[in-house]
């Protein structure tokens, strides 16, 4: 078990034939994700990776019967290339772009919801489910299929949240980077239900960082919805608050957004928190008895 | 990017709000020439510099001859102003925005910003405008008036006359408001802000509703489509290291320790500074080498991070997702090849190609401390930073 995608997960990539995309896909494929195609605008009816190319995400979904896109698009074309697929009738997006302006991200959110499409990132490393398929641009090699589910704003640190987790023998079942920016498709709270409902997954590493309240939103999400152990992270302890313009942000936050903040919030609600992103794993091996 | 107050009040203008009348100027002499143009016999003088609390700094007085307009531009021009919104070196002054006293009966408050919690844009008023506005949001958070506006159907007359009959204005002033209110939105919009906020919005002694300060933050993102706000861009008010960093796709920021950072990612750049900080280290910075680092890339963050004279040692930590770490390790050896570098250098690199990158490093005959995972990195980057390695 494992959530939102498996080895039978049928993936398309927009912007199949730009540099990163062809990098990455080749090693998706390699890991045995079923990729089946991929869109680039004009290139259609060629084949790239021995897949087909289409021009455009709904001919690309009518052939291959894909449910799923990853998008390497550009950022300024980010914003149309997202609603494409999900009015194309893919039910999972996974944005790996970053750099896509915030008033885009506002609508596009909106229209994934209403359509009931779950959108991962922007700005993000994408998801993986250890031994059955990898939609991302993390490296396969550090993961081993297991029991903890993992969810993190940050690309790199989940990776130091995989590594330590595979070292110590735990492994995991889906490890998705949600991306950290200001209006991300898919947030804590989405993946923390999705993992308490996933039977496979018995343990959860949640890495925040500074900015926002999403970590706050999550924590008061576990006190009240979520049964397994969670291990928190949160980066930026020390980092500076920085040149501030202006008071907006601070009255939007109401005082909240801090690391100690997040921590306190995740800690009052029963979460194992490490102060140190080189404890996780021992974290979930604490929690667990493992 | 953030804009000076006079150009965000020129965009204002644009956008059909009312602002106070004024002219940016950026000598003494041609102060004095401005404001006896204007025709009046009392001015409002105020620095413009990217930072809040500047009229708690001495950067905003009111005065009623030009001698004194004289003096304040001579004072301020040249000179940093120090507020406890900036560093202690505070934010270079280049321009002196002149414009007429404003006779005020009372001060509102007028925001808007992108929420992450609610994922829109909100737009905030307030009866308690002027300088305590943190504390009232703090304090009494019912004070504060929020209408978020519906990306899809935009913003509604509803919203507005909300926010207007909630600071209590009469129907003159409600329509004032409106007009404010949908201008607000619409530049905010158009021109891809991240907030925008007017500290205070004043009603005059004649009843109107007049913007007198206006602070902008744009996206930085969509500087590809905004080429007119792009060239609004100050570059005197950026740390010039930061800047120098941004031109490289870097991102830098300066702290005050004696280890210097390079770290592929925000979140592990920040997570590599927190254990830095448990292990008994200070960093010296932030520096995230960014999804695309080559050897180029490599070689310049080098540089920026040694151009900090209390660095003392370097620790180099590369989690490779897109990246590689046979790159990033073909850039280290060109760059302590080419430039010498004489404090230590601890690395560790994990994933893409994390084991021809060591390799790289094994077979180079410099003076490169390895580490295997990063608990290790920070205890050796900590032990060399105190001379005990």
């Amino acid at each position: 078990m494992s959530i939102l995608i498996d080895k039978n997960t049928k993936v398309i990539c927009q912007g199949f034939t730009g540099g990163q995309a062809t990098q990455h896909c080749i090693q998706c494929i390699d890991y045995g994700t079923q990729l089946v195609g991929g869109v680039t605008p004009g290139k259609g009816g060629q084949t790239h990776l021995n897949l087909p190319v289409f021009n455009t995400v709904k001919e690309a979904v009518d052939e291959t019967k894909a449910t799923a896109s990853i998008i390497f698009v550009p950022a300024r074309f980010c914003k149309a290339s997202i609603l494409e697929a999900a009015e194309a009738g893919i039910s999972l997006i996974v944005c790996i772009t970053e750099g896509i302006p915030t008033i885009d991200m506002l609508e596009v959110k909106v229209r994934c919801d209403n359509l009931g499409v779950r959108l991962i990132g922007p700005n993000c490393p994408g998801l993986i489910t250890p031994g059955e398929s990898k939609m991302g641009i993390m490296p396969a090699d550090i993961h081993l299929p297991g029991k903890v589910g993992i969810i993190s704003r940050s690309g790199t640190l989940t990776y130091e949240a995989v590594k330590q987790t595979t070292d110590l023998g735990f492994g995991q079942t889906s490890c998705i980077g949600i991306g950290g920016d200001p209006i991300p498709g898919t947030s804590f709270i989405d993946v923390l239900d999705l993992f308490e409902k996933d039977d496979s997954t018995e343990a959860i590493v949640m890495v925040g960082e500074i900015g926002g309240t999403a970590e706050e939103a999550a924590a008061e999400f576990i006190q009240s919805n979520v049964s397994k152990p969670v291990v928190s992270y949160i980066a930026g302890v020390t980092a500076p608050s920085g040149k501030r313009m202006g008071h907006a942000g601070a009255i939007i936050a109401g005082g909240k957004g801090t690391a100690e903040d997040k921590f306190k919030a995740l800690e009052n609600a029963g979460v194992h928190t490490v102060k140190s992103p080189a404890e996780i794993g021992k974290g979930i091996a604490e929690v667990t008895g493992w | 990017m953030n804009l000076h107050e006079y150009q965000a009040k020129q965009l204002f203008r644009d956008y059909g709000i009312a602002v106070s009348e004024g002219i940016a100027v950026s000598s003494g002499e041609e102060a004095e020439k401005v404001a006896s143009s204007m025709n009046v016999q009392k001015w409002v003088v105020k620095a413009q510099v990217h930072a809040g609390g500047r009229g708690k700094a001495g950067g905003v007085e009111v005065v009623d001859n030009l001698k004194d307009v004289r003096k304040f531009a001579d004072k301020w021009i040249g000179q940093s102003l120090v507020t406890f919104q900036t560093d202690e070196k505070g934010q270079p002054v280049n321009e002196i925005l002149i414009e007429t006293c404003t006779d005020i009966d009372k001060e509102l408050y007028l925001g808007a910003v992108i929420d992450r919690a609610s994922q829109r844009l909100v737009v905030m008023a307030s009866t308690e405008g002027g300088v305590n506005i943190e504390e009232v949001a703090e304090e009494t958070p019912d004070k504060i008036f929020k209408a978020e506006i519906d990306p899809i159907d935009g913003p509604q007359k509803l919203q507005a006359d909300f926010l207007s009959s909630s600071l209590g204005l009469n129907s003159a002033q409600c329509s004032e408001f409106n007009k404010i209110f949908d201008g607000l939105v619409k530049l905010f919009l158009e021109k891809d802000l991240s907030l925008v906020e007017v500290n205070p919005l004043v009603i005059t002694t004649s009843g109107n509703l007049i913007c007198l300060d206006a602070k902008i933050n744009v996206d930085s993102n969509a500087l590809y489509r905004q080429e007119e706000v792009e060239q609004l861009r100050d570059k005197s008010q950026e740390d010039p290291r930061e800047a120098r960093a941004a031109e490289w796709d870097l991102s830098y920021v300066a702290l005050d320790g004696t280890i210097g950072c390079m770290v592929n990612g925000a979140g592990l750049a920040m997570g590599t500074m927190d254990i830095i900080k448990l292990h008994g280290g200070e960093p010296a910075n932030f520096l995230d080498v960014g999804g695309t680092a080559d050897s180029n890339r490599v070689a310049e963050a080098f540089k920026i991070i040694l151009s900090d004279e209390n660095v003392n040692t370097v620790l180099i930590n590369i989690f490779g997702g897109i990246v590689r770490c046979d790159v990033i390790a073909d850039g280290i050896v060109e760059a302590l090849t080419v430039m010498g570098v004489s404090v230590p250098v601890v690395v560790r690199l994990e994933g893409n190609s994390a084991s021809k990158g060591i390799k790289i490093l094994d077979d180079c005959e410099l003076n490169i401390i390895p580490a295997s995972n990063l608990e290790e990195a920070a205890r050796l980057a900590v032990k060399a930073s105190k001379g005990e390695i």
